[in-house]
């Protein structure tokens, strides 16, 4: 190290050979081993990740007596053991999938008000605020949803049912609306949103402003200049801030565990009581569980990282291919 | 220059952390002594996990003891019978809360754990699991086991129905649908009520006993305060919990009548039907089965155990698990519980408690 | 900055679009159909079965898209109609998503602050009773601290290294397999659920190896939930950095490595920073992954390394789930607290980009 501190003192890049040079070389090599190491690690990391989560499952799957895949009851303790992630898949998907939809329309929605409606002062503050909620934590959202938002569904679940009760999905025939899919679908919405829009915005404001003034200046109004310069331009942005927020929906955990009504059956009545997500069973389960129903735990949370690789596997690949349309940078 | 503001920066941080790490204090102290329980105090630092159930109590037996006993330092984590026996056989904990004896998968692990010897269950904190119910204008209800049997199974879907009517003559019982609530996570208390269920109401309740709930509709929460706060908020409601919760919620119970007359949900009741447990266990292990069907005390009822190493507890835990037991398990401790809803082991098996945590040796 | 320019070339652009067009809506024309559609929400409250008031709000604004984008198609033509209809979508959307994140900023104030008091900032739950008003969550406060600080030690430097890699040594590598890879699976771990770095965790150092449950356990989960937020935000920082500066410092003969540390680094330290404190606001207040790796403690235990150790997502949980309504005071307390200080780190994180010229958003 010392010798190396008087490097800048040497008058020109030519010593190359001696032992300066030679320090030089060590310096730079190991540097450059830590900076791959540390690439390395994450790399390790992962794998131990996968690794763990298969040699720990293993031994749920070999006592399992039902098809882990078909099967939505979970009672891995209990001799014979039968357990399987049916339900628990359905209700994963399910209430992403309403988070989704109403989370991507609002919150690309709310990027555009922020980078392209809203006054610049006013705009600068919305940000900031939209990032802060990005990281209001899982827990409180649980809690809220709890405590304030399910009493006031109420309504909502029950206008749904009389009105458009005969698509299946909206009617409720037991009456009550609580601890649903549904609410927590809603829930799910409103803590992915901040994630979404602040992704979003962050590629709108990129939009180089030649593109929007040449739009601009053919005469198209401000929706029309949104169609032809900002969208295309964001698309892969776009995509991989909704990939995201599916990402966070699909692994949150503490606020849906302490929404749902968790039941392991399939129930196509979003708005009536139940459902269970991998995540949440996690949480509601590993407390009381023995042996086998750890592993079996750990077998769904294999599961999930599974999905969630696939998810980002996909949303790569549409980006990248949307990348090229966008002419690189 | 970026460098040294940044380091200028991470210093201001570092000084911030310590001078907040200066200002705090454990509070609660009071005056200390240097006896608990009519016995010495002990020193030192354990730790102890599993079952939630009795949390409440755990927690305000730690505070006697701390207060009393300042060099003292219990923690109790309520993270499930489950997860305490599984910290338990891994060494993590001196002992585990239990809403169950040992099973015996469970066994070699704990036996294991312990150097010496085999592990022992120890049962502590008594508990009555009570109907909560909101139903307006109804403070005092009488449900049979073939009625809360038909209510959670959902055969019973009216708070007006003939059944409910029969054994509650005069009360002017609502045309209203029941709003039926179980626990939606794994519990000791789902498996004492289906025990006590499958005992009393087979021809009713078709379903398995478990740690799960395993009927069909319903709806699920979190954890016995999931359990009251909805209850709290759903109108014509009903559900299980322990009577401390329902208690804190201020929520009325209903009473069970199992055959010899309507029992109220009490303290004092519970502790009947408790003492009269018969021990499955040998030796200092007091496993107990526990009668359902009795008709002198109120008969839903669950006992948490704590487990640990008759012989060879780890040296440095030893003297303060023992005698943290003891305390628990003295006059002093068991009054606490019938203070805070939770029910006091009472009579013979005192004193057979009180032997097995004497047992407790290196 | 954007904004501005298009907004106020825009202005000019419908001014042009006034003179050659010339028929648009009068300026009081959005005010006057806002106020007509709330008027007859009101009166359809009264008169038919529309009621609530967010139902009679959800029909005034039916009313007002319906009534603004008539008029607007029947003087200005398809293309305002359109523009207009999409302009009131876009500040619908807002407000649509205002509404329930005030309400869960505004139910942790209401319900959080009464407890605020000198004490709670200061004392521990030692020996208070669930049942029980008072106690505090300083020992909480101390353990996220100093578990979150902990975890940015570890997260950190392999992070920022991790970025340094993939940007200043990987385009010159003989195979781009690795830094792809590397890449690839950063990308991937921004989506692993923190409830499975918990079970991962939880299975490696607590079952497989038998360590003691501790804040340090915690710190390595929170690390590896670090990790994918600081590569992306120095990658990008990295990125930023002009070559010409890079150039010249190789040029002058300083090798690569110092170039990277005394040149390149400080160039982007304050997005670096920025990205660093953004993650870690972030994972201060996981909760799924603490509750598998540390030990509750009501005691003040400032050693993250040995025995239980609280923290603030923990302490929210343990006192909500004691379902007292003492304890839940403390818990939306805790959860007012937790909010506050994400909020300063967030700030922080402002004020650092800001200084440093920094052009991360």
């Amino acid at each position: 190290m010392s010798s190396t501190r008087e490097l800048p003192a040497t008058p020109a890049p030519t010593a190359s050979s001696g032992i300066k040079g030679k320090s030089v070389r060590r310096g730079d090599t190991v540097f450059r081993g830590l900076s791959r190491i540390a690439g390395i690690a994450i790399l390790l990391t992962m794998s131990l990740i996968a690794l763990f989560l298969v040699w720990r499952s293993i031994p749920s799957f070999t006592v399992n007596t039902a098809n882990f895949f078909t099967t939505s009851e979970w009672f891995p303790d209990q001799t014979p053991p039968v357990f399987g992630i049916a339900a628990l898949a359905f209700g994963t998907l399910m209430t992403s999938i309403i988070a989704m939809i109403l989370a991507v329309p609002v919150g690309i929605g709310v990027a555009l008000f922020i980078s392209h409606y809203a006054h610049r002062r006013m705009s600068a503050i919305l940000a900031f605020s939209t990032d802060l909620l990005a990281a209001v934590p899982s827990i409180i959202f649980g809690m809220w949803g709890l405590e304030f938002l399910t009493p006031h569904m109420q309504g909502l679940g029950q206008w749904l049912n009389d009105y458009l009760g005969f698509i299946p999905i909206f009617r409720n025939d037991l009456g009550q609306y609580s601890k649903s899919i549904f609410i927590a679908g809603v829930v799910l919405a409103i803590m992915i949103l901040p994630t979404i829009s602040a992704l979003s915005r962050e590629v709108f404001t990129q939009v180089p402003r030649g593109n929007i003034e040449a739009s601009l200046a053919l005469g198209a109004t401000r929706w029309e200049m949104v169609r032809q310069a900002i969208f295309p331009f964001a698309k892969p942005g776009m995509i991989s801030a909704a990939m995201l927020g599916l990402g966070r929906a699909l692994g949150e955990t503490i606020a849906v565990a302490l929404i749902l009504s968790a039941s392991n059956s399939i129930n196509w009545h979003f708005t009536e009581p139940g459902g269970n997500t991998f995540a949440a069973n996690i949480a509601l389960r590993w407390n009381e569980a023995g042996s086998t129903g750890l592993s079996a735990l750990i077998a769904s949370g294999l599961v999930l990282f599974i999905i969630t690789l696939v998810v980002n596997v996909v949303a790569r690949g549409i980006i990248s291919r949307h990348a090229e349309f966008r002419g690189g940078n | 220059m970026t460098i040294s503001r940044t380091s200028q920066f991470a210093a201001l941080a570092m000084i911030g952390a310590l001078a907040l790490s200066a200002c705090g204090s454990d509070g609660g102290g009071g005056a200390s002594g240097s006896t608990i329980g009519g016995q010495p105090c002990v020193s030192g630092e354990i730790k102890a996990s599993g079952s939630s159930a009795q949390k409440n109590a755990m927690a305000d037996w730690i505070n006697a003891y701390q207060t009393a006993c300042t060099g003292a330092t219990i923690n109790y984590q309520a993270n499930g019978s489950g997860a305490g026996v599984t910290d338990f056989s891994n060494g993590q904990t001196a002992f585990a809360g239990s809403d169950s004896a040992l099973k015996d998968a469970d066994r070699p692990a704990a036996d294991a754990r312990c150097a010496k010897g085999a592990a022992i269950d120890i049962p502590m904190v008594g508990g009555a699991i009570v109907l909560a119910y909101n139903v307006s204008g109804i403070d005092k209800l009488v449900l049979t086991p073939d009625v809360i049997a038909g209510i959670f199974a959902n055969t019973i879907t009216k708070w007006n129905d003939p059944a409910i009517a029969a054994a509650n003559a005069g009360a002017a019982l609502p045309d209203a649908t029941i709003a039926q609530f179980h626990r939606s996570d794994s519990s000791g208390t789902t498996d004492n009520f289906t025990k006590f269920l499958t005992a009393t109401a087979p021809s009713v309740w078709t379903y398995d006993k478990g740690k799960d709930w395993k009927a069909p509709g319903g709806q699920g929460a979190k954890g016995s305060d999931g359990v009251t706060t909805s209850l709290k908020s759903t109108a014509n409601s009903i559900g299980y919990v322990e009577l401390s919760f329902a208690q804190d919620a201020s929520l009325a119970v209903a009473s069970v009548d199992n055959g010899g007359g309507a029992i109220e949900a009490t303290s004092a009741n519970a502790a009947t039907t408790i003492s009269a447990a018969t021990v499955a266990g040998t030796g200092n292990d007091l496993a107990l089965t526990i009668d359902y069907t009795t008709k002198t005390g109120y008969p839903i009822v669950l006992v948490t155990y704590e487990i640990t190493c008759e012989k060879g507890l780890d040296s440095a835990a030893l003297e303060l698990t023992k005698s943290f037991l003891t305390y628990t398990s003295s006059d002093e401790g068991q009054s606490k519980l019938t203070e805070n809803g939770y029910v006091a082991i009472t009579g013979d098996l005192l004193t057979k408690v009180r032997t097995s945590v004497s047992a407790i040796s290196a | 900055m954007a904004t501005v320019g298009s907004g106020k070339f825009e202005r000019s652009t419908s001014l042009l679009q006034d003179a050659l067009a010339g028929r648009r809506l009068p300026r009081w024309g959005v005010g006057a159909v806002g106020l007509t559609s709330l008027l007859a929400a009101y009166l359809l409250n009264v008169l038919t079965v529309v009621d609530g008031v967010a139902g009679t709000f959800l029909v005034a604004v039916l009313l007002f898209v319906i009534g603004q984008t008539g008029w607007s198609f029947t003087v200005e033509g398809r293309r305002h109609a359109v523009d207009r209809l999409a302009t009131t979508t876009v500040y619908a959307a807002f407000l649509i998503a205002v509404t329930p994140l005030v309400a869960v900023l505004g139910t942790v104030l209401v319900k959080g602050f009464p407890v605020f008091s000198a004490q709670f900032f200061t004392t521990s739950m030692r020996n208070v009773s669930p049942r029980s008003e008072g106690g505090g969550l300083y020992h909480a406060l101390i353990g996220t601290l100093e578990q979150v600080g902990l975890a940015a030690l570890i997260g950190v430097p392999i992070g920022v290294l991790a970025a340094v890699y993939l940007v200043e040594y990987a385009p010159e590598a003989k195979s781009r397999r690795l830094s792809s890879a590397i890449s690839f699976f950063v990308d991937v771990m921004t989506g692993v659920p923190s409830v499975v770095i918990g079970l991962f965790i939880y299975t490696a150092f607590i079952l497989t190896l038998g360590l003691p449950r501790s804040g340090f356990a915690a710190s390595l989960a929170l690390a590896i939930l670090m990790l994918p937020v600081i590569v992306r935000t120095t990658e990008e920082m990295l990125r930023l950095v002009p070559r010409d500066l890079r150039e010249s410092s190789l040029a002058l003969g300083i090798p690569r490595w110092k170039t990277i540390l005394k040149v390149v680094l400080p160039t982007a330290l304050g997005g670096i920073i920025t990205g660093a404190m953004l993650s870690i606001a972030r994972v201060a207040g996981e909760t799924a992954p603490l509750l598998l790796t540390t030990f509750l403690s009501q005691s003040i235990n400032s050693n993250p390394f040995k025995g239980p150790q609280a923290a603030l997502p923990t302490f929210i949980w343990d006192q909500f789930t004691s379902g007292t309504d003492a304890s839940r005071a403390r818990a939306w307390g805790g959860a007012l607290t937790l909010i506050v200080l994400i909020m300063i780190l967030y700030a922080g994180a402002k004020v650092i980009a800001r200084l440093t010229g920094a052009k991360k958003s």
